[in-house]
């Protein structure tokens, strides 16, 4: 098919030769830029910029914050998927349609609203903040707005699959005697562990990068940074003391490290659910 | 139907406790802030509302910057997506694999990485930076800065939602196009273009919702210069972090406006997925 259709249809030429331009002008030069910056550090210097007590409480404070974010949207995601498959109840389509806002909202947005939420006088805040729940401004106010953010991936990748389900097994299930909970378990379950895997890799991936939001509900002090706000705090710095700026692109070294490592996670990841649901 | 099919059919009260619950979660992770938004915004009326608009200076600029930049980044990332699906789409070749992954990777760039990697690529100490302001042409904390950072953000949106459905269309109409005789862009124009309109629509709009709310990456790049290079969302936080009672009302101001896009975004998309399916059920 491939000598055909460059025979039969114009453009290869043109299309693939713009496509490799503006990937290698946009993304990948500016990406081999960082590497190199880091690597004016000598081995020794690197390792010192990215372990330092600091930059280790950022990766510490990141990764439990974005993995508990991301195990809370399991089991949201599941429940309103399953929900949103299954039942009919009034107002369904609109929360269909609200469970992309978390996508379409810019972050900065969602961080101002939920710190203004949970503040001690806001909506929730006065009746949290009493019980001893202080979610703006604390290490909890970064979870619960990292579940925003990452709320619609479970949702989105357990529902088709939920709807593709085949009726049939699940009725031989219950006609062959199993209850509802034994057919649950055994027939839907492993079906949806693949997407659910996924949308958890896909809400962790996302909530490790995260900036935008999480800057308007952390308080700020030492101990509660994000390796993103550690890159832009050493950025800053970067003005005075020379050699900052090289501690900035070693850490965002190993924060693409580290994303580039989920993004073929998540590809693998991704093969399997569809070699699953054939 | 669930009601044809007694086995599939859940209890009555673990279908209330899941309905329950799915509402409970939208309502207080989505619904209550949104609603909360726009009271604060709209809480003193629409004249005030106005007024936090449009009275401060470094506000009314921080409009007219994202409006100028999100257009450009678009505009930029759509002829490269089409030009990226076609490629991938309708032809084979070695690499086709490693290149489609490539295009997704600006996804999974943390937005305050992307800024650095611009600022060390062309920062004023580097040296392509240092030889574009000799050449007088500031690229960091100037709006061709926050271009880049924003088209690299929304870098795949387009080519990403174009490329199923060159898959989908199939070429046959393009095939009998070119042995009809149509030159190249006769058959893009007269036959491809209308195929992929709703897709190509859904890309760009999701694309330049993205585009509009970019933080992070600007945040870097920006510089932050109020009145010169803050965008709407930057200048959201700004307002948000000034101490007076009318600051924070102008954040909330400008922050129901992005909500509003976003708002926006979200009705055409559920609007040119039904017509999606009312195409495909035609087909069919």
């Amino acid at each position: 098919m491939s000598t055909v259709n460059r025979r039969v249809l114009p453009g290869f030429g043109l299309s693939l030769g713009y496509t490799m331009f503006y990937l290698s002008l946009l993304v990948l030069i500016p990406l081999a830029a960082c590497f190199w910056k880091a690597a004016e550090l000598s081995w020794a210097d690197f390792w010192e910029a990215v372990a330092t007590p600091r930059a280790i409480a950022a990766y510490r404070l990141t990764f439990t914050a974005s993995i508990t974010a991301a195990a809370v949207n399991v089991v949201l995601g599941l429940i309103v998927a399953w929900t949103l498959v299954r039942y009919e109840f009034p107002g369904k389509r609109l929360v269909d349609a609200l469970v992309d806002i978390p996508f379409a909202l810019p972050t900065a947005v969602a961080g101002m609203i939920y710190a203004n939420v949970y503040m001690p006088n806001g909506w929730l805040g006065q009746f949290l903040v009493p019980l001893g729940i202080e979610a703006a401004f604390s290490r909890t106010g970064i979870v619960v707005v990292l579940i925003f953010t990452g709320f619609p991936f479970v949702v989105r990748t357990v529902q088709p699959v939920l709807e593709d389900l085949d009726a049939e097994t699940e009725e031989a299930a219950g006609v062959l005697g199993a209850n509802r909970w034994q057919t649950f378990r055994r027939v839907i379950l492993p079906s949806l562990i693949p997407p659910t895997l996924t949308g958890f890799t896909l809400a962790f991936a996302r909530a490790v990068g995260e900036y935008g939001s999480v800057v308007f509900i952390s308080p700020n002090t030492p101990g509660t940074e994000i390796a993103p706000m550690l890159i832009l705090a050493l950025h800053l710095e970067s003005a005075q003391r020379e050699s900052a700026a090289s501690e900035a692109a070693a850490i965002a070294v190993v924060l693409l490290v580290a994303s580039f490592t989920l993004l073929i996670l998540i590809n693998l990841l991704e093969r399997w659910s569809q070699r699953h649901a054939q | 139907m669930p009601s044809d099919r007694p086995s599939r059919n859940d209890p009555w009260y673990v279908r209330y406790t899941l309905i329950a619950l799915t509402l409970g979660t939208v309502g207080l992770l989505i619904l209550l802030p949104l609603v909360n938004l726009f009271v604060q915004a709209f809480a003193e009326g629409a004249t005030a509302y106005w007024n936090s608009l449009f009275h401060n200076a470094d506000t009314r600029h921080s409009i007219f910057l994202t409006l100028m930049v999100a257009p450009v980044s678009v505009a930029l990332n759509t002829v490269f997506g089409v030009a990226a699906a076609w490629a991938i789409a309708r032809f084979r070749f070695p690499g086709r694999a490693i290149l489609t992954t490539l295009i997704d990777l600006p996804f999974s760039v943390s937005p305050v990485v992307v800024g650095l990697l611009f600022v060390v690529l062309l920062g004023s100490k580097t040296p392509l930076g240092g030889w574009l302001l000799e050449h007088d042409y500031r690229v960091i904390f100037a709006p061709p800065g926050i271009v880049l950072v924003t088209m690299f953000v929304t870098f795949p949106f387009v080519a990403r939602e174009l490329i199923p459905i060159f898959e989908a269309v199939g070429s046959e109409e393009e095939i009998a196009a070119r042995s009809l005789g149509a030159t190249g862009w006769q058959m893009f124009w007269r036959i491809t273009v209308p195929n992929i309109k709703w897709g190509l629509l859904y890309g760009i709009i999701l694309c330049n919702a993205r585009a509009m709310g970019e933080f992070g990456a600007v945040a870097v790049v920006s510089g932050k210069i109020g009145g010169r290079t803050d965008t709407m969302p930057l200048q959201v936080q700004k307002l948000w972090e000034g101490q007076s009672n009318a600051d924070t009302a102008s954040a909330f101001a400008l922050a129901s406006v992005l909500t509003l896009l976003s708002l926006a975004t979200l009705f055409i998309k559920v609007g040119i997925e039904r017509k999606f399916r009312d195409e495909r059920t035609k087909i069919e």
